[in-house]
């Protein structure tokens, strides 16, 4: 096992004085290893921005320490930290980019601070921009950008001076679904082309479940689940983890003993009518015990949580019939209650 | 022909026409007194910014959660300081400041001696305006420059100033038009320009034609500095679609 690349031991953080305090993280312990895409996943008031935050020390930890790439921040001195963070890259809900500069002159910037000469940083500048697929940006101003169009400034404006990690602090969370996907590729491309290990901060678990490979559960400042997505998609150990991975409104503590699963709709056709055609087709008939789906462009996406008949023979013929679908993936949810 | 005029208005019931006629077109009148309304205000204004805006740039980073918090009691003194200076009225704070000028320029009176109380009372009111645009900075952005490694010194120079651009240059445009609106006081102690010919002249000597030319003129003046502020305010600011454009379609 490879040495984690970041690593967060017992940290807490409490905000206010002590009379009023509020507790937002304690005791958190992750360890995030060089290539993943590593999910952190809460409700807001979670904890999950300050814990991202954390990571770089844009907010120190009351307690505990962060080490990332060997490095424990804690003990750096503000100038080593300044060192320290260009190899840490963040990008925002909100974008921040410069809006009085240019595209290009955002992506110089982190350069400039370095002093990279101008010719040289506007080089990388435009190499970035052909990894975000803007190079006709170049000479455009944020405001004249779309949501997915500035992300992409950012993306590239963090990638300049080649940081190890990049933390994504709800950075699809003001976009739309379709421009949504297309962060999160790029993204997911970056991490596979460039190796840099992603943190993603979220609370929809599409995010999650598009792009990661790990993820943390944050309940009211602690980790309630750490582990593999499948793990904790098909078997959510806690009542915090099954509320991010059930639909909204299933009542989970009621759920019927037999077998029950998951299904996610990854942009097949919306108007492919699953259920009916399931029960047409195999003369099976599940029970909807919950479903959160969306059409978007035509495309279907959303998670349904599927009850399946007691017989066992019925059951299986519907499994196999949903898994042999396109753009759909399939869970057993395990035991519950 | 002047003659002709003053005879006209003289019969409508100004009194010596003619004099003040003669007075507003000589050549070193009118000229002259633009020169001096605009030259110690505006010089003014410059000593005000330099003293005014690291003061301002020191109110929003050196608060408690800013950028650079600075200890409580410095920031508390600042404040008072500030708040004091501002709320001495000008005619009064002109003649409190006379030993300072003294001491400066060697002579309390006559136009060049205005520019120490116009600086005097212009610094405290730029160091709040520059504090004004700066607050209106977008905290997510700073975060971001904190997150690429930043220095206090960069996120001022490189982030905070170049970002509120525009709000700065309204602000100026507000604190010269403010300071040249003081100047026309300066009269009182011996300055001179439109405001000090409408006063003495004007006023005092119910010379009804000059005071009219004289403020007129005044209000010109600051409509020209109001139109040139917001058109470089307007260019600056890359926020605004339009201008943006259209500077890109000329390239």
């Amino acid at each position: 096992m490879p040495q984690p690349i970041i690593q967060v031991k017992d940290l807490s953080k409490r905000f206010g004085s002590q009379d009023q305090e509020v507790r937002a993280l304690e005791h958190i312990d992750l360890d995030i290893y060089p290539g993943d895409i590593f999910g952190i996943i809460g409700l807001s008031g979670a904890g999950k921005s300050t814990l991202v935050r954390c990571m770089n020390l844009l907010e120190r930890p009351t307690e505990g320490s962060v080490i990332v790439d060997g490095q424990d921040l804690m003990q750096l001195s503000a100038k080593e930290l300044r060192q320290a963070r260009k190899s840490i890259g963040m990008i925002f809900q909100h974008f921040n980019l410069l809006m009085q500069r240019t595209c290009l002159d955002n992506i110089t910037f982190p350069l400039e601070l370095i002093g990279t000469p101008r010719k040289k940083a506007v080089e990388r500048a435009r190499e970035l921009l052909k990894i975000v697929d803007l190079e006709d940006k170049e000479k455009a101003y944020p405001s004249q950008l779309s949501g997915g169009q500035k992300q992409r400034i950012a993306i590239a404006r963090t990638l300049a001076t080649n940081p190890k990690v990049l933390l994504c602090d709800e950075a699809t969370s003001a976009l739309d679904p379709k421009t949504t996907r297309d962060i999160l590729r790029l993204i997911q491309d970056i991490n596979k082309r460039l190796g840099i290990t992603v943190v993603v901060i979220t609370h929809d678990m599409k995010v999650i479940e598009e792009i990661c490979g790990k993820v943390a559960i944050l309940n009211k400042g602690h980790v309630a689940e750490c582990g593999t997505v499948e793990d904790i998609f098909t078997n959510p150990q806690t009542e915090a983890g099954r509320r991010l991975v059930y639909p909204d409104g299933v009542p989970f503590d009621l759920l019927p003993a037999s077998r029950v699963i998951r299904v996610a709709f990854n942009g097949g056709t919306a108007y492919q009518p699953l259920i009916a055609s399931l029960a047409i087709d195999c003369g099976v008939k599940v029970n909807i015990l919950g479903a959160d789906t969306r059409n978007i462009d035509g495309k279907a996406f959303g998670t349904m949580l599927l009850g399946l008949p007691d017989n066992e023979l019925e059951a299986s013929k519907a499994l196999s019939y949903i898994m042999a679908q396109k753009d759909i993936t399939v869970e057993e949810v395990g035991e519950h209650g | 022909m002047v003659e002709n005029i003053a005879a006209v208005l003289e019969s409508w019931g100004v009194r010596k026409a003619l004099e003040q006629l003669e007075y507003l077109l000589d050549p070193a009148t009118l000229p002259f007194a633009i020169w001096e309304t605009l030259y110690a205000p505006l010089l003014a204004a410059v000593f005000a910014y330099v003293i005014g805006l690291p003061l301002g740039v020191l109110l929003v980073t050196g608060e408690e959660g800013g950028i650079r918090p600075l200890p409580k009691a410095l920031m508390g003194t600042l404040n008072t300081i500030i708040n004091l200076l501002r709320s001495i009225p000008f005619l009064i704070l002109m003649v409190m400041v006379f030993p300072l000028s003294r001491l400066i320029l060697g002579t309390a009176v006559g136009t060049a001696a205005t520019i120490v109380p116009l600086t005097v009372a212009a610094a405290p009111y730029v160091a709040r305006l520059v504090e004004g645009s700066l607050r209106e900075m977008d905290r997510g952005v700073i975060e971001a420059a904190q997150a690429m490694g930043c220095s206090t010194w960069q996120i001022i120079t490189k982030v905070m100033l170049p970002e509120c651009k525009p709000s700065l240059i309204t602000g100026a445009t507000n604190a010269a038009i403010t300071i040249l609106g003081y100047g026309a006081m300066a009269g009182a102690i011996g300055g001179g320009g439109l405001g000090s010919i409408s006063l003495l002249r004007g006023h005092q000597r119910s010379q009804v034609i000059v005071l009219y030319v004289a403020v007129i003129i005044l209000v010109i003046l600051v409509q020209i500095l109001q139109s040139i502020g917001t058109a470089l305010c307007v260019k600056s600011d890359k926020r605004i679609n339009h201008t943006s454009t259209k500077r890109r379609n000329k390239k």
